[in-house]
């Protein structure tokens, strides 16, 4: 039915052929046909209800089993002392493209009651009006909730378009320079190593490539395969290092002077084998160069802090034992101090994830309970306990990462100085652009003149020629 | 014994060979000869106006005592089906094709007529045109070259053979066909893998190769005629029964060669079932989606053949309407492809 619907609007919508303007990247508020939500509060219900919830992600990994372990018989014993009987099924994910699959799921009225949900998605799945703001889902009760006031206004605006709020959010994130500390005690580098420039990450690699030949100097993640990674844990952080930004007060980045010495920096990693190009191309490449690290193959990653928390601790997938010893972390530097994003020295990205509550969904009031039941503060503080990491509320950070020096690090020296994505719904289509163009450059189909060049009329055509800076 | 076993074969493979080939055409293969036959009635333009393919003369006879709206009745379940299986979500492609619908963003909700704008985006990515070149070239040498060369090969060599050592070789090659591709894929990355990978093994010395990095077109098509040649060597093992066993004793007696054999009578007799099968093999391969389980269409586009360029633009970048573009063009190469291949078969028919 709901499809019939779709169908026949899509067919008027196609002869009112309605100008969009690119980057607004707006939600146009009206309620649509697909919009069944209740306006006025919801009453909880009296019949068994039945949730579920799902997260990209399969035991081991600690959410999976923190949603399987601790939420679900907690927050049915909850419900069962109010004496509502509410049944709750996690839905594994552990999905490549998740995001696809529930970007179709929504279109058709189908997928789960809450799901997890990256921050940059937002904008796109709004616009197509695929989820809904939690108001308008649930009702006035969404902003009663004690836990807004646990979040710091740049987190819990992750998840917002047009200052509506979309989901909770569930923490945010850094990246760093991640390196091995025996390698570099081996190849007679400082153990506490901080570099101030790119050519001092470079000089290091090179010392690795000679001293130790048969070790891998550095991992820049650079292909399509890698997804969002490359953008996020590789290019971003060399953009800004290069004074670049994504997208400023002109526009999209196309192709700009700092556009070419990002590109060139690829260039330099991978030509002269600092970086290894097979493990940008294959499949599984961003596993193989987790397991490299692990195996001590590899002496220096670009890498977001779920490397520490969630791949090289002892649970994860590529644990190493005692990851403390082992293992350094640094601050990215710009190419030269001070040539940085707003004259920074050091730079980083940020991104986050939270959950939505699908607008689809027969039970908003439920639902909205399970969702900010998760983010309480017990329950984030059982989260950290089983993995430490920045959460979004500040009351379980105090407690959660404080015995965590990567974690702390991270909060400490890196949040205040990050960067976040555009909250635009083209962001997800440029930043395919920018994975392609990076590949292209390391696997040697372009010189980095015609990549820049391409990458620059694919922009054009993703977000309009008025809206690219350079060229 | 053995002659008679022949024989018993030969019944078995005789309905086949009953069938015109052209009929063939109409097996569900992919982008199977429905859509074709509606072309094939379009046959005004040429100049030479060619007999009707004959079914067998009682078939015909059938036929006679069934006035129209009966055969139209009987029809009508099976036309009902093909438009709404196959006609509608061709056409809705096409509509798709011709919109700038995307599965999320503000054109998921209002998509826009933008004409043939997908179309010439197309055909200026150089990506698109290469990916072109890669389908047409795995086409040829995985499915024509390799698969009806090798099956062919196969079906010839063990024409004579009976009993275990026969259907032990059958039960192999088949086996590589009907194994889902999942585990098939999973199985040959085992087997190209850089890092103890078995072929590397095999190789002597320490060889350390990634085949999927370093040959990856030609490993995908070493794949696929693994893969498919079962098909083909079953369709041409029916062939060869049909031959009568008199004409090749005639041959041997008379000294000829095995390469004159082949090409005097083998090959002129089974020309039509190598045509139809070059037919289904040819448009399977175009189709194709497997590869993806082995190289995802890389490394940097490499083996990225139409198929998982329909994909990448379709579900990895969320632009439906291009996809649909894109796959409407491969409709289209699809039918071109069938009806280079009625063509000679309907001159070759001619010639006989």
């Amino acid at each position: 039915m709901k499809t019939y619907l779709r169908g026949s609007r899509f067919a008027a919508a196609l002869f009112a052929s309605v100008l969009v303007l690119a980057a607004c990247g707006g939600d146009d508020n009206d309620t649509s046909d697909d919009n069944n939500a209740a306006q006025e509060a919801p009453e909880p219900s009296d019949e068994p209800v039945h949730l579920t919830i799902s997260h990209n992600a399969v035991r081991p990994d600690v959410v999976a089993v923190w949603i399987e372990d601790y939420v679900i018989p907690e927050f049915e014993a909850k419900m069962a002392d109010e004496g509502r009987e509410v049944t709750v099924e996690h839905i594994e994910g552990g999905v490549d493209d998740y995001k696809t699959q529930l970007a179709l799921d929504l279109s058709v009225g189908e997928g789960p009651d809450i799901t997890s949900f990256d921050q940059f998605w937002t904008a796109e799945f709004a616009a197509g009006g695929l989820i809904e703001p939690l108001h308008t889902v649930v009702g006035d009760v969404v902003n009663d909730w004690e836990g807004w006031e646990q979040i710091p206004e740049a987190v819990s605006g992750s998840l917002d378009v047009d200052g509506e709020r979309y989901g909770i959010p569930l923490g945010t994130d850094g990246r760093v320079l991640f390196f091995r500390t025996d390698l570099f005690e081996e190849a007679g580098l400082p153990t506490d190593w901080q570099p101030t420039s790119w050519d001092e990450i470079l000089d290091a690699a090179r010392t690795i490539q000679s001293e130790l030949p048969d070790v891998i100097p550095m991992q820049l993640n650079a292909g399509v395969n890698m997804e969002e990674a490359t953008t996020l844990q590789g290019f971003i952080p060399i953009l800004l290092g290069a004074g670049g930004d994504l997208y400023a007060d002109d526009g999209w980045q196309g192709d700009t002077p700092e556009l070419r010495e990002t590109l060139e920096f690829y260039s330099t990693v991978f030509d002269e084998g600092l970086a290894d190009s097979d493990m940008q191309l294959v499949t599984d490449g961003r596993d193989r160069s987790f397991e490299a690290f692990a195996d001590g193959n590899l002496a220096i990653m670009i890498e977001s802090d779920y490397l520490w928390r969630g791949v090289i601790n002892p649970d994860g997938g590529f644990p190493i034992e005692n990851r403390e010893d082992l293992v350094g972390w640094a601050l990215i530097p710009a190419k030269q101090p001070g040539a940085g994003i707003n004259g920074q020295d050091f730079v980083s990205a940020s991104g986050g994830t939270g959950r939505i509550i699908n607008p689809n969904t027969e039970h908003p009031l439920e639902a909205w309970e399970l969702l900010s039941f998760m983010a309480t503060y017990e329950a984030q503080l059982d989260w950290v306990e089983r993995e430490p990491r920045i959460t979004a509320r500040e009351d379980v950070n105090e407690i959660g990462i404080a015995d965590d020096p990567m974690q702390t690090f991270v909060a400490e020296e890196v949040l205040p100085l990050t960067w976040y994505r555009p909250g635009f719904e083209e962001y997800p289509q440029v930043s395919e652009a920018i994975q392609r163009m990076v590949e292209n450059v390391i696997a040697g189909r372009s010189d980095v003149d015609s990549a820049a060049q391409e990458f620059h009329s694919n922009l054009e055509g993703i977000v309009g020629a008025e809206n690219v800076s350079g060229g | 014994m053995t002659a008679d076993d022949g024989r018993r074969r030969n019944d078995a493979a005789a309905p086949g060979h009953d069938v015109p080939t052209g009929a063939d055409g109409e097996q569900p293969g992919p982008a199977g000869g429905g859509t074709v036959q509606p072309v094939l009635a379009d046959e005004g333009t040429t100049s030479v106006p060619e007999p009707e393919p004959r079914p067998k003369a009682d078939a015909t006879a059938e036929v006679a005592v069934i006035n129209k709206p009966t055969a139209i009745g009987f029809v009508a379940p099976a036309l009902g089906l093909i438009g709404v299986f196959m006609m509608f979500p061709a056409v809705w492609a096409l509509y798709l094709g011709l919109t700038n619908y995307r599965v999320t963003g503000t054109a998921a909700r209002e998509p826009e007529f933008v004409g043939t704008d997908n179309f010439t985006r197309a055909l200026e990515d150089p990506l698109f045109t290469s990916s072109l070149w890669i389908t047409l070239i795995f086409m040829a040498f995985s499915g024509v070259v390799g698969q009806m060369g090798l099956g062919f090969t196969l079906a010839w060599l063990f024409r004579r053979w009976r009993g275990w050592t026969r259907r032990t070789i059958e039960v192999l090659v088949i086996m590589s066909w009907i194994i889902p591709g999942s585990v098939v894929a999973f199985l040959w990355r085992a087997f190209l893998d850089g890092e103890g990978g078995t072929l590397n093994a095999l190789i002597p010395g320490d060889v350390t190769t990634e085949w999927l990095l370093r040959q990856p077109l030609l490993a995908i098509i070493v794949f696929n005629i693994w893969r498919g040649t079962a098909f083909a060597m079953l369709l041409f093992d029916a062939a060869l029964n049909t031959l009568p066993p008199s004409h090749l004793e005639t041959a041997k007696v008379s000294g000829a060669s095995t390469w004159q054999t082949l090409r005097d009578i083998v090959f002129p007799a089974v020309r039509g079932h190598m045509l139809t099968t070059a037919l289904l093999v040819s448009m399977w391969t175009f189709n194709l989606f497997t590869p993806f389980l082995l190289t995802g269409g890389g490394p940097n586009y490499q083996t990225e053949v139409l198929a998982i360029y329909v994909y990448r633009v379709g579900f990895g970048q969320g632009d439906f309407g291009f996809g649909s573009a894109v796959s409407a063009v491969m409709l289209v190469i699809n039918l071109i492809i069938a009806l280079v291949y009625f063509r000679v078969l309907r001159d070759r028919r001619k010639k006989a």
